[in-house]
């Protein structure tokens, strides 16, 4: 397991360095804390996605160049310089990872969950992810083709999963309510 | 380089553990860490983003394991900040030990005594960059990643080195993090996602992995059936 408060006291100090220096203000901190947890989060990517579900030509759109569509939504949060959407189908289920580092669309998707950040999902969804889909909940039939995206670059990847059954007669918040971030990821099916 | 960062494949890290998962920072001080890298980069402008990662590499590996994802943010600022000249190492041990805290505990910067240079500042926002030159390589197209591990930054994993992968996508051009990060300019390059099959990256089925990968990683492949 990792110590994951061992840094805490060397990151006040070099904060309560910073501040000293004029460079840093605490109320900065609070203001991120805000943005990041009530403004740009997966509720913003699951606004793409029931969309999707509801309207075959913003699919399409979103499939084409999810670049131009995040954009004219204006999403606060940034890493979407290029967005790439990949969809899920009976046929082929996609997952997302960064082996290098952790990069993740937070414009869509906000900050990633702790557990995309550490070494294990990182290591091991490129060379077991069907094992370590089954270990998060996702069971693929054998016959299913499974696409890792490793994002290596500044290109970012979001999953459009498939809707979950009998969602045919919701309303648009509805289905947006029914949107998850593993979803979006690709750890998890509706 | 061949850092503790290069986890693709790595055997031994055991299973996801979703604890805390729902938690945008788990403490304050981790937010705290999220808005000094943003001072480094956007407001002071001591770094920029591919050596912001590239520090990141640079850590002490144990601390990189131990520390979790802000703690290894944290070193990588300080050993920037550092490295830049804004704070020292006396100066963060001192406020440290007046919070009550050790100098035995592992700390997880790595400044040089020899930093590189800062380079030249972004030619504009973002990486996006128009190139004069054609892209060499077309969707459909087979290529073979570079062979050799190279000693600085590169955003070429181990796991993906000198496979057998097609080009499914062409990205036009990008900042180039391997000259970036040190201080060499953004000489921007094509960029292309590049799908490989598991059968040839781990020798089993049922999979593909695709990575993102700029022009200089990739050779035509040859085919000599």
């Amino acid at each position: 397991m990792t110590d994951a408060d061992a840094p805490q006291l060397r990151a006040e100090a070099l904060e309560a360095l910073l501040i000293e220096k004029g460079l840093l203000t605490s109320d900065l901190v609070d203001k991120v804390i805000t943005r990041y947890s009530e403004r740009v989060g997966p509720m913003n990517g699951a606004k793409l996605v029931a969309r999707a579900w509801r309207e075959p030509e913003f699919r399409k759109a979103l499939l084409e160049d999810a670049t131009s569509v995040v954009t004219e939504y204006g999403f606060e949060g940034g890493e979407v310089q290029k967005l790439v959407v990949v969809e899920n189908t009976p046929e082929v289920h996609n997952a997302v990872v960064c082996t290098l580092c952790s990069c993740y669309p937070w414009a869509v998707l906000g900050l990633p969950p702790r557990w995309y950040k550490d070494p294990a999902y990182r290591s091991r969804i490129v060379s077991e992810p069907r094992e370590v889909l089954r270990e998060m909940g996702v069971s693929l039939r054998e016959e299913m083709e499974v696409r890792v995206w490793d994002s290596s670059a500044e290109v970012r990847y979001m999953v459009l999963p498939m809707p979950p059954e009998g969602s045919e007669n919701l309303s648009l918040e509805e289905l947006q309510s029914l949107v998850t971030r593993d979803s979006m990821i690709g750890v998890e099916t509706l | 380089m061949d850092g503790i960062h290069d986890l693709g494949g790595k055997p031994g890290y055991g299973r996801v553990d979703r604890t805390g998962e729902d938690e945008v920072f788990h403490k304050r001080w981790e937010a705290s860490v999220f808005v000094m890298n943003g001072v480094g980069k956007a407001a002071g402008g001591w770094y920029h983003t591919d050596q912001f990662r590239h520090a990141v590499e640079r850590i002490d590996a144990q601390a990189y394991l131990k520390h979790g994802y802000y703690g290894r943010w944290l070193g990588g600022i300080e050993t920037l900040l550092v490295e830049a000249g804004i704070v020292t190492s006396e100066e963060i041990e001192k406020e440290l030990l007046a919070r009550g805290g050790s100098l035995d505990d592992l700390v997880a910067a790595r400044p040089s005594n020899k930093p590189e240079p800062l380079g030249p500042n972004p030619s504009k926002d973002g990486a996006r960059r128009d190139l004069p030159n054609s892209p060499a390589f077309v969707a459909g197209d087979m290529v073979r990643t570079a062979g050799q591990p190279v000693p600085g930054h590169t955003r070429l994993p181990a796991y993906a080195r000198d496979k057998t992968g097609q080009v499914i996508c062409h990205h036009g051009g990008w900042v180039f993090p391997d000259t970036a990060a040190h201080g060499q300019g953004e000489q921007p390059k094509h960029l292309y996602t590049v799908r490989f099959s598991s059968e040839t990256l781990w020798n089993k089925p049922g999979f593909s992995v695709s990575l993102d990968l700029f022009e200089p990683y990739l050779s035509p492949e040859v085919n000599n059936d």
